[in-house]
């Protein structure tokens, strides 16, 4: 038995194929919004990986450092040190901020890291050009994407930073470049405050009858000196020793030193139902309603198709064809203008993903499922051409 | 191949029920001997497309008898399960325009037929390129209908009429859309194929040129048919 719905679109083929292709342009939209969440899961899972962390020792009561703010100690991680099972421990702080680059502010992850000996927690890995930080101050390593260039100056604040290294797939959760700097400069970009607050502070507690005491004439100095340090970190980045289970070394720690902790998994766990659970929602909804718009597009293209055969169909079961090779016929048609949308879709994905500003990952578990999809979607939007072909009457074929 | 043509005793066809039943067929007789072309004709709404569809199984005739070949196919109901298998295997239709599929070569359209009756492709070709031959039609087997003259788009709709051998051709004013000259060739080569494949063939028709070719011809009037030589003329 030949073919009717290959011979119908080998007939037709103009018809087919441009339809196809509108439709494949749909798809591609569906294929890359599927790719900016995967692109946006495998971010986080980035920026985890690149800390070398085993586990995150934050303020207790606290989700942080990356789903809400946490403040510790900056020596705190040397009594971590000490705790069983630690092999480093490194303080790290997390700051959103737009740096300056020419007349332009790049909007980035500044990440203040602990210079140290290879394998400390929080320094970038994946150097692409030039070497880590080295210096206590105004050094920087930047992820890559951020434009910046080696022996560039940049504005953090109020300091000058030069570019000593360049890094690979260093970024934050929502894909902004991170620029990595010395913690003791981070911590000055992070809490201090500029020059007129800092007058202003000054006065206010000469004002306070509680710090500027006639009896105790120094303690006005130790309060405006404390006010101008800043002690604190958001986290503190624990690598455990080999063999160590981060279970066994995090309990202690909760324990004694009543803190919280969060090992890798609970910190990707919290990454993605917290901090980009909601971003994922919405592209869940995109991709369910760009399905519902592809599927209501091929059930219209397919009806209308059909109902243009619609004497030809009655033909056809007037001289004996079964409704079974007729819906056939139809269902073919419609997966095969899947086929062509899906390979065209996939081929457009594949060429306007690397000019999207952020990190789009297209995994091909998910085109081998968009592609199953896009099949299920088109079976079920011809049901609607099948049943009106299935209705029509054979003696439509003879007149009277 | 075909046995005894067609008979058809007393067939009735009601519309509807009650006060609105409508009585389109009230009792038609006829019967088309194998070989033989005859000719239906009457006015509109005297119930010649009604009984074409009974002929023709796609609709459920109220009372009568149809006997198809030596087959019983209908005694106050339909004799055989599979109305499909009976309109592909043993009825052949050719339509008032050629319906051709127009996504199909000629070859195609006519083979289609036998390649549902379960035929391997290449013998159902061989078949369908027999008749176009036989039609002289051959040299256009690979084309498509666009590509078609009316008279050739006719001619490959007989063919594909004809392909399954069946008893019974039911033409539906096969040369409605054609000049004299081509209506006059497609009524010669439905006779010849009559004859040639002992064929019962039954003509509607409302073109009063070719209704002096039958021999016979059955007027339906009022749901009733009466019958009445024809002149015949000019295909002996």
């Amino acid at each position: 038995m030949i073919s009717l719905a290959g011979r119908d679109i080998l007939h037709s083929w103009g018809k087919f194929v441009f339809t196809g292709v509108g439709l494949g342009l749909l798809i591609g939209v569906t294929l890359s919004m599927a790719g900016i969440y995967r692109g946006m899961v495998d971010d986080a899972k980035v920026m985890l990986d690149n800390t070398s962390a085993d586990l995150w020792v934050v303020q207790q009561g606290t989700q942080g450092p990356y789903a809400e703010s946490s403040s510790l100690y900056d020596d705190l991680y040397r009594s971590l040190l000490a705790m069983p099972g630690v092999e480093y421990a490194a303080n790290v702080t997390y700051l959103i901020m737009q740096v300056g680059h020419g007349e332009q502010d790049v909007s980035t992850m500044v990440v203040g890291v602990t210079a140290g000996k290879p394998g400390t927690p929080g320094q970038p890995r994946n150097l692409v050009a030039g070497r880590h930080i080295t210096r206590s101050h105004y050094e920087a390593v930047a992820d890559i994407t951020s434009g910046f260039q080696l022996g560039e100056r940049i504005r953090i604040r109020r300091n000058l930073y030069t570019v000593v290294g360049l890094s690979k797939r260093t970024v934050s959760y929502n894909g902004d470049p991170m620029v990595f700097i010395p913690i003791k400069d981070a911590q000055e970009a992070q809490f201090l405050k500029d020059n007129d607050a800092l007058v202003q502070q000054r006065r206010r507690n000469a004002d306070n009858p509680a710090f500027n005491r006639a009896g105790i004439p120094d303690l006005l100095a130790v309060v405006n000196a404390s006010q101008s340090a800043n002690t604190y970190v958001n986290a503190v980045l624990v690598k455990l020793k080999p063999g160590t289970l981060p279970e066994d070394a995090a309990e202690p720690i909760r324990r004694w030193k009543r803190l919280q902790i969060y090992t890798r998994t609970q910190m990707e766990s919290i990454l993605m139902d917290k901090v980009i659970a909601k971003s994922a929602r919405q592209i869940a909804l995109f991709l369910v309603i760009l399905s519902i718009v592809s599927a209501a597009i091929v059930a219209f293209i397919i009806y209308t198709l059909t109902l243009g055969k619609i004497r030809e169909i009655a033909v056809l079961k007037l001289i004996g064809t079964k409704n079974r090779t007729i819906a056939g016929m139809i269902m073919q048609q419609s997966l095969a203008l899947g086929v062509i949308g899906f390979v065209v879709g996939k081929i457009t994905a594949t060429f306007w993903v690397p000019i999207f500003p952020k990190y789009v990952l297209l995994e091909p578990l998910d085109s081998v499922a968009g592609f199953f999809a896009v099949l299920a979607i088109c079976a079920l939007a011809s049901l609607v051409a099948i049943r009106m072909a299935l209705k029509v009457d054979p003696a439509e074929a003879i007149g009277g | 191949m075909s046995g005894k043509g067609i008979h058809i005793e007393g067939l009735k066809k009601r519309y509807g029920e009650g006060d609105t039943a409508v009585d389109a067929l009230k009792g038609v007789n006829m019967q088309v001997a194998p070989g033989e072309v005859v000719g239906l004709v009457g006015p509109s709404g005297s119930g010649k497309s009604t009984l074409l569809k009974c002929l023709g199984a796609v609709i459920d005739p109220t009372a009568g008898r149809m006997v198809l070949g030596d087959e019983v196919i209908f005694d106050n109901g339909w004799k055989v399960r599979d109305l499909r298998a009976l309109r592909r295997d043993k009825i052949g239709f050719v339509f008032q325009a050629p319906y051709l599929i127009p996504f199909l070569d000629v070859t195609d359209n006519v083979a289609l037929l036998p390649m549902l009756a379960g035929i391997p492709n290449g013998e159902a070709r061989a078949k369908a390129l027999e008749l176009l031959t036989a039609l002289d039609v051959q040299h256009r087997a690979r084309a498509m209908p666009s590509q078609l003259s009316g008279g050739e788009q006719q001619r490959v709709a007989i063919a594909r009429g004809l392909v399954n051998r069946p008893p019974v051709i039911l033409a539906d004013e096969p040369t409605a859309p054609l000049d004299s000259e081509r209506a006059m060739a497609v009524i010669r080569i439905l006779n010849d194929m009559a004859r040639q494949f002992e064929t019962a063939i039954i003509v509607v028709t409302h073109d009063e040129k070719i209704i002096p070719t039958f021999k016979r011809i059955y007027h339906i009037r009022d749901g009733v048919t009466h019958e009445e030589v024809g002149e015949g003329r000019g295909f002996e």
